[in-house]
């Protein structure tokens, strides 16, 4: 058995992942990072918007600081983030895009004089000051009081992924790629490490580590429709709770996008309806317009999924061998715009749909986009339930995003998350000795030996692996998409109960020999269904709706009873999550308000409860203010 | 309407004791907008599990899934069906080591890459995060990302004749590598320290300038350019060391 030893191991080598292995680099520490692809390939690479940072250098940024940063944040998460955390997240940021600029990212910068932009379909002059020539600009996003999205044209995840990896290459930093690991080495209490399936060879090897972080980002792909990469499909989640020990924090957090496309999921930038684009229904007519009279297409992405959705609900689906869609129509933003603004969605409708966007309608539909789900820690970043296990960026619930995310924050978490927690990492290095239990190496080792040969031998049942996979997929997109209720949440919770059984007889249809990606996928399909079934269960519970949960016979914000997060873990030998509930933030520098957009009744919280744990702070008073 | 589309592909899975390289014949109905990453998918799921790819993003942003697509390097995820003939034939990129069927290693290739060219900014300055950030110019800032945007699928490299005479060939990405380094003002090192690195056979003297390079780029990089740039400026520099020694 091939074994390998670093201070720090950390799983997923995105842009959070490479970004822990560099601060533990930097100080001295041995890192290695294992991902299932060549780190560059990271679904981190795929974001093409950018980073939120209140640097303020920008015309329409003038005036931004970490407060007003802060302040979309919470709203953004309909106040179900953990304050503290997205306190830190919004003082980092402006800190982190410097650092990343010194380290080689060619942020565009901000150049002086008039210029033009678009809002609503309207064109409007701006004009950049000479002393800010040179310094990082930005761009606007959704849900942001500011212009504060840092960017690199149109390939920001790209470019910073660029040179994150170029860092760790410089640091001396092992990055493994084609390898998976599919359990981690633990005695209950610790964490020591991973038994890691070689994606080349198909053999296991093991790495020890006094720490192990990880980030291997969303789980989308449990998902049918889903923006995600395929390599998005909750592993490293998987493996966590696995444990028993480790919970999902709020597993219903899922964001849905208005606008993927059809066949494929791949994701059309909000831009399009930004600049002016419209849906349009089966009949070729707008209806956005009816739902809601005063946004139309830009309403929040949680409104619009919803709408899009009811309005298909209702019979004006187009009908597609991909199932039902609805049209995006930017025909009439015309070549030049389409051509210079829309570049990238361009692309994407010629290659992928064969499209002329200037003189056809894109086929769309809600699709998964993003959990703010994930792996719990504290805001150290350290684990829930084992000590030595860290985890960083999409695939942990450090919990800046609540209920829903705002677009630009994802990505800038990965290295503002990334940069804090490396740090509190080393720290734990700094005082942390461990030793290691060849036997009980050996019993992790031959306990996933036994899985993979069961597998083969179809020991277990002769289920097809696809098929199983698909009965969850489909679940979940019938009770735990853009609604939710409690009739088709008892009906998914029952069916993937059912596919739960079904995902522990699957077999191998092939032999499984070397690189074999269907043993791959059957290796994580049973624990994928669990994460499937805490979706299920813990939106069952949650009998309000917040940010991207929305339930249908519960449309109100309830922070009377719901002002909480879920837990949610599987103890060793259960067939049903144990969910229990924690304070979503053990302070409010921004107590329970309204939004200010997406409409909804709050059930307001208790106000003695509010009022104990509201501390002192500026953005008190900034924050009232629409 | 729907086609009935032949696909032959290259298999061989060199973890199985006794196989040999082959071609095997799967046959699959068409459907509207199908590309080649939901046909690979249909055929492992419904026909062949045993098959190997890679696809990753499956947007064409990633690189994971270059291949031979009747015989021409390109990304599988972006190649629609409906612009191929009725019969597909797909081999695994050349000159990368073989993992298995249609997936090869770039992922040690480039990584080597890395540590040859030293894919780094390298400066004597340390980062001050109470310091606001150095200024650029945006064009410079363009410039750069015009050239950072190499996916590293690899389709250059197994399309360069020098790359199929000489494995250590630095090949059009990593000598594109380079050169985005050579318009980073933040990079210090100066023409002689990108002489050691690529004035030589392995590095731009080895480009036979047959371009194939530039052709199959899915991402139309300015490679032709690039090459030319760096071919001129690592002439000049041999030609200026060439006089410092008489």
């Amino acid at each position: 058995m091939q074994t390998h030893f670093s201070d720090l191991l950390v799983i997923g080598a995105g842009l959070a992942g490479e970004r822990v292995a560099c601060e533990a680099a930097q100080n001295g520490f041995t890192a290695t990072c294992l991902s299932i692809v060549p780190a560059r390939r990271s679904h981190s690479s795929a974001a093409q918007g950018g980073m939120q940072a209140s640097l303020g250098n920008c015309a329409m940024g003038e005036g931004d600081n970490s407060d007003v940063h802060f302040i979309d944040t919470v709203k953004g998460s309909d106040w179900g983030c953990d304050q503290e955390v997205a306190r830190l997240f919004a003082d980092a940021a402006p800190i982190e895009m410097r650092r990343l600029a010194a380290w080689g990212v060619p942020w565009n910068r901000v150049v002086p004089g008039k210029s033009f932009y678009f809002k609503g379909g309207e064109k409007f002059e701006k004009y950049e000051k000479e002393e800010k020539e040179g310094l990082i600009t930005a761009r606007s996003f959704g849900g942001t009081a500011k212009w504060r999205t840092c960017y690199t044209s149109d390939g920001t995840g790209h470019a910073v992924m660029c040179t994150m990896d170029n860092r760790c290459a410089q640091l001396g930093i092992n990055v493994f790629d084609k390898k998976e690991a599919i359990s981690l080495i633990h005695d209950g209490d610790t964490c020591k490490g991973a038994v890691v399936r070689c994606l080349r060879t198909g053999r296991l090897e093991v790495f020890l580590a006094k720490a192990t972080a990880i980030c291997t980002g969303g789980f989308g792909r449990i998902y049918k429709a889903t923006t995600n990469a395929v390599i998005c499909d909750g592993g490293g989640h998987v493996i966590a709770h696995d444990t028993g020990v480790v919970p999902i924090g709020n597993p219903e957090s899922i964001q849905f996008h208005p606008t993927g496309i059809v066949p494929t999921d791949i994701l059309v930038t909000e831009g399009c309806r930004g600049d002016g684009g419209t849906l349009l229904d089966v009949n070729e007519e707008r209806f956005m317009h009816i739902y809601e009279p005063e946004k139309a297409e830009l309403a929040s992405r949680d409104v619009v999924s919803r709408r899009m959705t009811e309005h298909m609900r209702a019979g004006k689906g187009v009908k597609s061998p991909y199932g039902e869609h609805l049209w995006l129509d930017i025909r009439h933003l015309g070549d030049k715009h389409i051509s210079t603004k829309l570049r990238e969605v361009d692309e994407i409708c010629h290659h992928f749909l064969g499209v002329d966007p200037r003189t056809q309608l894109i086929p769309v539909r809600p699709t998964q986009h993003y959990t703010m789900a994930g792996i719990r820690t504290d805001k150290d970043g350290a684990v829930y339930g084992l000590k030595g296990l860290f985890s960083a960026g999409e695939a942990a619930c450090w919990d800046m995003h609540g209920f829903n995310r705002l677009g630009g924050n994802s990505l800038a978490e990965t290295v503002v998350a990334g940069g804090i927690i490396g740090a509190k990492i080393v720290e734990f290095l700094k005082g942390h000795e461990t030793t290691f239990d060849t036997a009980s190496i050996n019993d992790a080792v031959n306990k996933q030996k036994k899985r993979i040969d069961d597998l083969v031998a179809g020991r277990c049942g002769h289920l097809n692996v696809y098929q199983v996979r698909n009965e969850m997929q489909e679940a979940l997109m019938k009770g735990c998409f853009v609604f939710r209720n409690q009739k088709d949440l008892e009906e998914t919770v029952q069916t993937l109960q059912g596919t739960l059984e079904k995902s522990r007889k699957v077999g191998l249809v092939s032999d499984g020999a070397g690189a074999n990606f269907e043993l791959g996928s059957a290796l994580k399909l049973e624990g994928q269904v669990k994460l499937a079934l805490c979706i299920a269960q813990a939106a069952l519970q949650r009998t309000e709706s917040r940010g991207s949960h929305n339930r249908e016979d519960f449309p109100e914000r309830n922070d009377q009873d719901w002002l909480n997060r879920t837990l949610a873990y599987w103890r060793e030998g259960a067939d049903m999550p144990e969910l229990v509930y924690e304070d979503t933030t053990p302070l409010f520098e921004l107590p329970p308000g309204d939004r200010g957009y997406g409409g909804g009744k709050i059930i307001p919280a208790d106000a003695k409860y509010v009022k104990e744990r509201t501390v002192k702070s500026p953005v008190t008073e900034i924050g009232k203010k629409k | 309407m729907d086609r009935q589309l032949t696909f032959e592909i290259f298999r061989y899975n060199p973890e199985r004791k006794g196989e040999t390289p082959h071609m095997q014949q799967y046959t699959l109905e068409e459907k509207p907008n199908m590309t080649l990453f939901i046909a690979l998918n249909r055929l492992r799921e419904e026909q062949d599990p045993s098959l190997v790819f890679d696809f990753c993003c499956r947007a064409g942003i990633c690189g994971a899934c270059a291949m031979v697509i009747n015989g021409r390097p390109n990304l599988a995820c972006q190649t629609k069906t409906k612009d191929l003939p009725d019969k597909i034939t797909l081999h695994p990129l050349p000159t990368f080591k073989l993992i298995g069927d249609l997936s090869v290693d770039t992922g040690v290739w480039f990584r080597e890459m890395y540590t040859r060219t030293e894919s780094w900014i390298h400066t004597s300055k340390t980062f001050d995060p109470t310091k606001e950030e150095e200024r650029m110019d945006n064009s410079v800032a363009e410039d750069i990302y015009e050239l950072e945007r190499c996916i590293e699928c690899g389709c250059c490299v197994a399309a360069c004749g020098t790359a199929r005479l000489r494995s250590d060939f630095l090949g059009a990405a990593g000598l594109n590598r380079v050169a985005r380094f050579v318009v980073d003002p933040r990079d210090e090192r100066t023409d002689r320290e990108y002489y050691e690195v690529i004035g030589n056979d392995e590095g731009i003297f080895g480009c036979m300038g047959l371009l194939a390079c530039e052709d199959v780029c899915p991402k139309n990089l300015p490679l032709q350019n690039q090459l030319g740039f760096l071919r001129r400026k690592m002439g000049i520099t041999a030609l200026k060391d060439l006089f410092k020694k008489k």
